[in-house]
């Protein structure tokens, strides 16, 4: 790191107007950002991550506090600031109905780009994206991790001295991320260039030089990246216990003494301690193993969320029900699926049984087919051909009684935000046909299992996040359904409410509830007994997620994560298809 | 402004040539564009061109004849010969009457029992004309055309047989402008203002609201380009579109529909330029108030579609609204213009009426751009 800080912010505040409350987005942000190096802004969503991003392109003006960037300041030499930067907005800013040069020539006008240096700034930026095939293509018709690269390729037309990006990484699969960052890598080591990037994804943070944790409006920490987990060094393990579930044993862990955070990571569970030593709470269980394992950024910022007073998450102690035997009874039973588009196959033959209380689920890159299948297991989309049963109805005959023994809850949490708490659950109680003394109980469940009756009369859309993802839950459970469908439904969540929701979701599988998630998070699959990695409507693995791992070791990646087992598998068969 | 980096870099014209270009490209990809600049045009042309008319012709009315006589038969001819009504004869009042509640006549014409009798006599016949009043435009015109073919059977009649028929007063009517009479001929016109508001109001708030939806709005912010550059690109782009549909739509009336244009093309031109160009910043402002294409849409129906529909005197006469309404009327844009399009059509280059409004038009564009750029800072809050 060289040189002053490109970026100064001083006791930055900023609110938002959000029904009849001033909601702060900022509160007192002070910090600085090396030149020539990557700083991720890292924090889930309504952190401020965006509203920093627009303060820094002087696109917001500060209701206290001050921003300088590259020397000026950001609000009143705001054309200044902005023809000196590079900023990339979550929606990449793309015209869809322009072809890829059509839309770099726009750029290349607006940023006064002389046409002698043109074709060569092109051809490079072409290179680095790999969309040099594509010049003629409309941005429309990208793929959503090649339309990213185009709209960083727009922001790079002129190299700018500081690269602003809004969640580059959201809804791209891992192989575009993994390329994405290997293209900013460059820009930095190659070019000086200084990056500012946020994300809400915590294993981003490593790949940082810098961190500025961002929580609730407020910068929790500034540093390394191993600055977070050198705070929790020694105090993580991996703890399993042969012949029990992790589920199990998780629920066990989470509230004993000295435990700061437990969470099942595919093969074991993940504990962190509050001292350098198994908590005896922990050690005089009888048959536990606890391995140390090598401390990540994520169990440090757990660390400094407790650390600040946050309760570690606990819901409803119900005794730990002994999870009934596997092979219980298949609940949902998939046989030669197959979904056609007009001659493009969406689904191009699934074959999978999910059995009583079991999570399962199904991991794959936008448009592998896996909201296709969603849909068809829900009996909202008729099957071109194959088997289906789920609740041992045949969906293709008894869409609706199967449809009444499910429930789903999409990462948009499709909630009504114009009714109240309240209002919702009672709709979803209704829309299930629950009436009378069942209806009112329910209710009054709802609002005591899921702590939300201190905003039962508050309209749905101004609750906060990991609020609004709980009245999603709970009302997709208002008709205790057997069998719940997820849909990537903690991405962008905080880390605590992550923990918190899939506390809830764990209680329900051992009570026998059987839940398929989808997702493209990779830390989502991590939770799951089984998942199944899906391409281009195809099944590439079937296996737990400790299975899946496992395939991806080699020599020089000797530990690999889900993200990299991933990579591989959609490398392997991309290979195989040519 | 000091510019960071000091390397030579292009200026506004550069700038402004991008963006317009990018306007051209996406109002060729994009259908809805082409659908409401030509096609719709088009459309509205056609539809009041041959489907709407004000103009009563071949009106169904019950004839019944309650004694045939000679005079009588002369009578029903003459009223056959008219183009103003279709008779159909009846063969009593019962008849008659339920076919004007079923709708099928507008109107009875009745001749009594006593009719050629009476003719005969000093005080002279009478005939009973009963209309349809649930229309009263259609019912007015019945009446009329009636009253007319009667008064002119009788003077017929009176010139056959040698006599004058002696009246206090003749009316000798002379039609001017629009001397057929063709509703047709008023109402094209008017269109050019209806369409040019489409192009105007209602595309361009479309289209800023869909850069707001898209996010692409904020990555042009943070671009070079001032505001003001955005707004040139757009009002370059949606100006040369606004004046290809009003060039169609006085090509059509003038080729296809044979209205008259009395007055000059290039001061029609001129005129079009500064109703588009207040349609353009109405639209723009729009899109300072409303970031949702849905939201945009529906003001700008409201505000400035309908507005222009009713209250322009496209097609409902201001002079015969209640006061407070004609009061109204002066905000609407483009009543200056229908003014102006009528009369340069049908009567000519009126400049008494062709000066003032077309300053009215110059100080309305004014006022909606003012406030465009007023409005238009390159921020989010």
């Amino acid at each position: 790191m060289t040189g002053d800080p490109v970026l100064v912010a001083d006791g930055l505040g900023k609110a938002f107007r959000v029904g009849k409350r001033r909601v702060p987005a900022l509160d007192g942000v002070s910090l600085g950002i090396a030149a020539g190096a990557v700083t991720g802004l890292i924090g889930p969503d309504g952190a401020g991550k965006t509203t920093f991003m627009r303060l820094a392109a002087g696109l917001l003006r500060p209701d206290a506090g001050s921003i300088r960037v590259l020397g000026l300041d950001a609000s009143r030499d705001a054309l200044a600031v902005q023809a000196a930067l590079g900023y990339m907005p979550q929606r990449f800013g793309l015209y869809e109905d322009l072809t890829v040069q059509e839309n770099l020539d726009l750029y290349a006008d607006l940023q006064g780009v002389p046409a002698a240096l043109r074709a060569g700034r092109y051809a490079e930026l072409m290179h680095m994206t790999g969309l040099a095939p594509f010049t003629a293509r409309l941005a429309g018709r990208l793929s959503g991790g090649m339309k990213q690269k185009l709209g960083l390729a727009c922001t790079l037309v002129r190299a700018p001295r500081l690269l602003l990006l809004d969640e580059p990484t959201v809804g791209v699969d891992p192989v575009s991320r993994r390329e994405l960052w290997a293209i900013i890598d460059r820009l930095v080591r190659a070019e000086g260039m200084s990056v500012l990037l946020s994300t809400a994804y915590l294993d981003e943070a490593e790949r940082c030089a810098e961190v500025v944790l961002l929580h609730e409006g407020r910068v929790l920490d500034q540093g390394p990246p191993g600055r977070q987990s050198a705070r929790v060094a020694g105090r993580t393990w991996a703890v399993t216990a042969p012949g029990r579930r992790n589920r199990d044993l998780q629920a066990e862990l989470a509230g004993l003494d000295g435990v700061v955070d437990a969470l099942v990571q595919g093969e074991h569970v993940r504990l962190v301690t509050r001292a350098e030593h198994l908590p005896e709470a922990v050690a005089q269980r009888p048959g536990l193993l606890a391995q140390p394992t090598p401390a990540r950024f994520e169990d440090g910022f757990i660390d400094l969320l407790r650390a600040r007073g946050a309760a570690p998450a606990a819901p409803a102690a119900e005794a730990p029900a002994p999870t009934p035997p596997a092979g219980d009874g298949v609940v949902i039973e998939v046989a030669g699926l197959k979904r056609r588009f007009g001659d493009f196959w969406a689904v191009a033959g699934l074959d999978f049984q999910i059995r009583r209380g079991e999570i399962f689920g199904l991991l794959g890159a936008n448009g592998a087919g896996k909201t296709t299948t969603f849909r068809m297991l829900c009996g909202l989309l008729p099957a071109s051909a194959g088997q289906l049963r789920v609740a041992g109805l045949d969906l293709r005959h008894a869409a609706a009684a199967a449809r009444a023994r499910i429930g789903y809850m999409s990462q948009k949490f499709s909630l009504y935000g114009n009714l109240s708490v309240t209002q919702n659950l009672d709709f979803f109680a209704r829309i299930y046909g629950l009436a009378g003394t069942a209806r009112r109980a329910r209710l009054a469940w709802a609002l005591a299992e899921f702590e939300l009756a201190g905003y039962a009369d508050q309209l749905s859309a101004d609750l906060p996040l990991g609020y609004k993802q709980r009245l999603a839950l709970a009302c997709a459970l208002m008709h205790e359904p057997e069998i719940l469908f997820l849909d990537e439904p903690t991405s962008g969540v905080d880390p605590l409410a992550r923990r918190e929701f899939w506390q809830r979701i764990n209680g329900l599988a051992r009570r026998g509830v059987t839940v398929l998630v989808t997702t493209h998070f990779m830390e989502e699959a991590e939770y799951c007994d089984r998942l199944a990695i899906m391409a281009a409507g195809r099944i590439l693995a079937l296996d737990d997620p400790a299975a899946i791992k496992a395939r991806a070791r080699s020599p020089e990646h000797p530990e690999p994560g889900m993200e990299d087992a991933f990579i591989r598998l959609v490398e392997a068969s991309a290979e195989a298809t040519p | 402004m000091s510019r960071p980096g000091g390397a030579a870099r292009g200026g506004a014209g550069m700038r402004l040539r991008g963006l317009t270009r990018k306007e051209f490209l996406q109002i060729v990809r994009d259908p809805s564009s082409i659908a409401i600049a030509f096609l719709m045009p088009i459309f509205l042309l056609v539809l009041f061109g041959y489907g709407v008319s004000l103009d009563a012709e071949h009106v169904p009315v019950a004839v019944v004849v309650e004694a045939p006589s000679p005079d009588s038969a002369d009578f029903v001819a003459a009223l056959r010969g008219s183009s103003s009504f279709s008779p159909r004869d009846m063969a009593g009042m019962a008849e008659a009457e339920r076919a004007l509640l079923l709708g099928e006549v507008r109107g009875i014409i009745r001749l009594r029992a006593d009719f050629a009798r009476r003719l005969r006599r000093p005080d002279g016949a009478a005939i009973q004309v009963i209309v349809d009043g649930v229309d009263a435009n259609t019912a007015r015109l019945v009446l009329g055309y009636a009253e007319g073919a009667w008064g002119t059977w009788l003077a017929a009649r009176a010139a056959a047989s040698g006599q004058t028929l002696t009246r206090p007063a003749d009316l000798q009517a002379r039609i001017w402008f629009n001397s057929e009479l063709k509703s047709r001929n008023y109402l094209v016109p008017g269109l050019v203002a209806i369409i040019m508001t489409l192009i105007g109001a209602l595309l361009t708030a479309l289209v800023m609201a869909r850069e707001w939806e898209r996010g692409t709005m904020e990555a042009l912010m943070v671009t070079p380009a001032s505001m003001t550059e955005v707004l040139l690109g757009k009002l370059a782009a949606y100006f040369t579109l606004g004046t290809g549909g009003m060039l169609l739509t006085v090509g059509l009336a003038v080729w296809l529909f044979e209205v008259p244009l009395r007055g000059s093309f290039w001061l029609l031109w001129g005129c079009s330029s500064l109703f588009l160009l207040a349609s353009l910043g109405m639209g723009l402002t729009i899109s300072t108030l409303a970031r949702s294409q849905f939201v945009a849409g529906e003001i700008a129906i409201i505000a400035t579609f309908l507005p222009a529909f009713l209250l322009s005197g496209f097609i409902f006469d201001i002079g015969s609204m209640p006061p407070v309404v004609q009061a109204i009327t002066h905000v609407v844009v483009a009543r200056y213009f229908v003014a102006i399009v009528q009369t340069l059509f049908l009567a000519g280059d009126v400049w008494s009426v062709i000066l003032p409004n077309a300053a009215a038009l110059a100080v309305m564009a004014a006022i909606f751009l003012a406030i465009t750029w007023k409005k238009s800072r390159k921020r989010l809050d």
